[in-house]
């Protein structure tokens, strides 16, 4: 409970400190003001259309993140799964890329997000196909796995023939993942489905942890695997499908994080839920917070501090892991 | 009283047939011990009569819904896994997972029941995936008890454990059957079988072979068919050792 208190506190800080921070210069207490009770002039404008979206996504995406790569390490058994591993933000990816590339995204505002969700949503419907309603966990794995792949072969092929290198370094940069510019109609395409996402994965908790005795002894407890894989995929899907969709491909916080917190939770799947929620968005508010600071006039994009963090991250704990005999 | 009772269950596998037909009841107070030889069907009957697994024919459990079913038989499977390093303690309260509905004052009772009855005391706050094989199956058994259910369904519970492991955990079964539970568990050992089961069953080529108490099933003749073996019996002060001596 400690643990929780102090996350939603840093969480709640982060946040501040993200509504508090752009190229406009004002102090954060009027900042705030200006947010809240309005306003004359263009601070209000500002704080509500461009600080605001920014700081609820970062919220949003990294919670979500956070909890799905929880979810999926618990449901797989395993640490280093995470969310990009079921397909789903790869084939979100592509649907962005081709909406790019055909100049939908440019067509109207909400286009490219709502290619990357039909996208999502045919990955996450070939990945219910091929693992089915009685495959097994491995099963989900090599899924999403080939999903995945064919995904990024797509995005290769896209590139590949991309008519001119502008388009192509479109694709790019949006591929590495951001938060800049996003408006609040970006956040209210993305919070229902993933508040929804949410709920289902927070609600497999209890099946986790029987999970933890393996996939036999969890159905004697009375775990339905069917159910649990339903759930679990529909829930992760509703929350990775639109945080690609909205940001672009961010790694690593749903692998790194888990990961992290897992002993302050004791290591039982259904506390690290929360937990790695909170974790997550922390973590993607303080990068988001990173990449404005570290170069303002540079545009550092999100997705590339996440993964220069990350990896370094996670081959530390691998490092602590095998030192302890854990691995 | 039948806390268990298969009529007729068959399973097939890739068109194999995996289980043939078998009828079995498990009554309140027996220590039931299934033996046969490796791919006898030892595992998948009780898969089956747990309704883990699609079969023909009727099993009791199968009526329950699986809420209902883990409230009436716990099942320890032959896989020891225990996937993250929690602690004994948490290890223990997933025994606790089908009573959502009891309270935190019952769960812990339950909990520090199954403790104290396998002597997990000492262990409680460790990490239960560290800890030596002997342990871990000690810990996974209380796992078991913490669920109370009259009916315990253990797959090869003294594999892998030592002598003394071996012994303990067979005599604590045995225990819980004379309290009045009623226990099925798959047991190699045939003498270990002989010394602490009130009733054996012996499983060949997916079929019941034989049933009855040790003495019955476990004759010259019947352990030939089965196993296609030949033993010797030596007379020790705490019973028959029954000793492979050849095969056929």
């Amino acid at each position: 409970m400690r643990l929780i208190a102090a996350l939603s506190l840093l969480v709640a800080l982060l946040f501040l400190v993200s509504l508090s921070l752009g190229p406009a210069e004002v102090g954060s207490l009027r900042g705030l003001q200006a947010l809240l009770f309005g306003g004359d002039g263009p601070l209000p404008i500002v704080m509500r259309e461009i600080r605001l979206p920014r700081a609820i996504l970062g919220l949003l995406i990294g919670g979500g993140l956070g909890l799905a790569g929880a979810a999926l390490q618990g449901y797989l058994r395993n640490p280093l799964a995470e969310p990009q591993l079921i397909g789903v933000s790869g084939m979100g990816a592509l649907g962005a890329v081709i909406a790019i590339q055909t100049g939908l995204s440019t067509a109207f505002a909400l286009g490219l997000p709502l290619a990357a969700l039909a996208g999502a949503a045919l990955g996450v419907a070939a990945l219910m196909a091929l693992a089915g309603p009685r495959g097994g966990s491995v099963t989900l794995i090599l899924a999403g796995v080939a999903i995945a792949s064919l995904a990024g072969a797509g995005i290769a092929l896209v590139l590949n023939l991309s008519p001119n290198p502008y388009a192509a370094a479109e694709i790019m940069f949006w591929l590495m993942g951001s938060l800049a510019d996003r408006s609040m109609s970006h956040v209210w395409l993305a919070l229902p489905l993933m508040v929804l996402g949410s709920a289902l994965v927070l609600a497999t908790g209890r099946a986790l942890d029987a999970l933890t005795l393996g996939e036999q002894a969890a159905a004697a407890l009375g775990v339905s695997p069917a159910r649990l894989r339903w759930q679990l995929v529909a829930g992760v899907a509703l929350i990775v499908g639109p945080a690609t969709a909205v940001a672009g491909a961010i790694g690593f916080v749903g692998l790194v994080v888990p990961h992290i917190l897992r002993p302050w939770v004791g290591a039982r799947p259904s506390r690290l839920l929360p937990a790695s929620a909170l974790g997550g968005a922390a973590m993607l508010l303080a990068a988001d917070i990173a990449v404005r600071l570290i170069v303002p006039e540079r545009d550092l994009k999100l997705g590339v501090l996440t993964a220069i963090v990350g990896a370094p991250l996670f081959l530390h704990l691998i490092w602590k892991t095998r030192a302890g005999g854990r691995l | 009283m039948s806390l268990l009772s298969l009529s007729r269950l068959s399973v097939t596998r890739r068109r194999r047939p995996v289980l043939r037909d078998v009828s079995l009841d498990v009554a309140a107070g027996e220590f039931v011990g299934l033996i046969g030889p490796n791919g006898a069907g030892k595992s998948t009957l009780m898969e089956a009569a747990l309704g883990l697994i699609p079969c023909e024919g009727r099993s009791s459990l199968a009526d329950l819904s699986a809420a209902e079913r883990a409230r009436h038989a716990a099942y320890l499977p032959q896989s020891r896994e225990i996937a993250w390093p929690v602690s004994v303690e948490v290890l223990i309260a997933l025994g606790r997972i089908p009573w959502p509905g009891a309270s935190n004052a019952q769960d812990r009772a339950a909990v520090d029941a199954a403790i104290s009855r396998m002597g997990l005391e000492p262990f409680r706050h460790r990490t239960a995936n560290r800890l030596s094989g002997g342990e871990q199956a000690r810990g996974l058994i209380a796992r078991v008890l913490a669920q109370e259910t009259p009916l315990l369904i253990a797959d090869e519970p003294i594999a892998g454990l030592d002598p003394a492991h071996q012994l303990s955990c067979l005599s604590l079964l045995r225990d819980l059957a004379t309290e009045g539970r009623g226990v099925l568990v798959s047991v190699h050992d045939l003498g270990m079988a002989a010394r602490f089961c009130s009733r054996l069953v012996l499983l060949s080529g997916g079929a019941v072979l034989a049933d009855g108490t040790p003495d019955e099933v476990l004759s010259d003749d019947n352990l030939a068919r089965g196993f296609g073996i030949r033993v010797q019996r030596i007379e020790t002060p705490e019973g028959t050792a029954i000793v492979p001596a050849a095969p056929l």
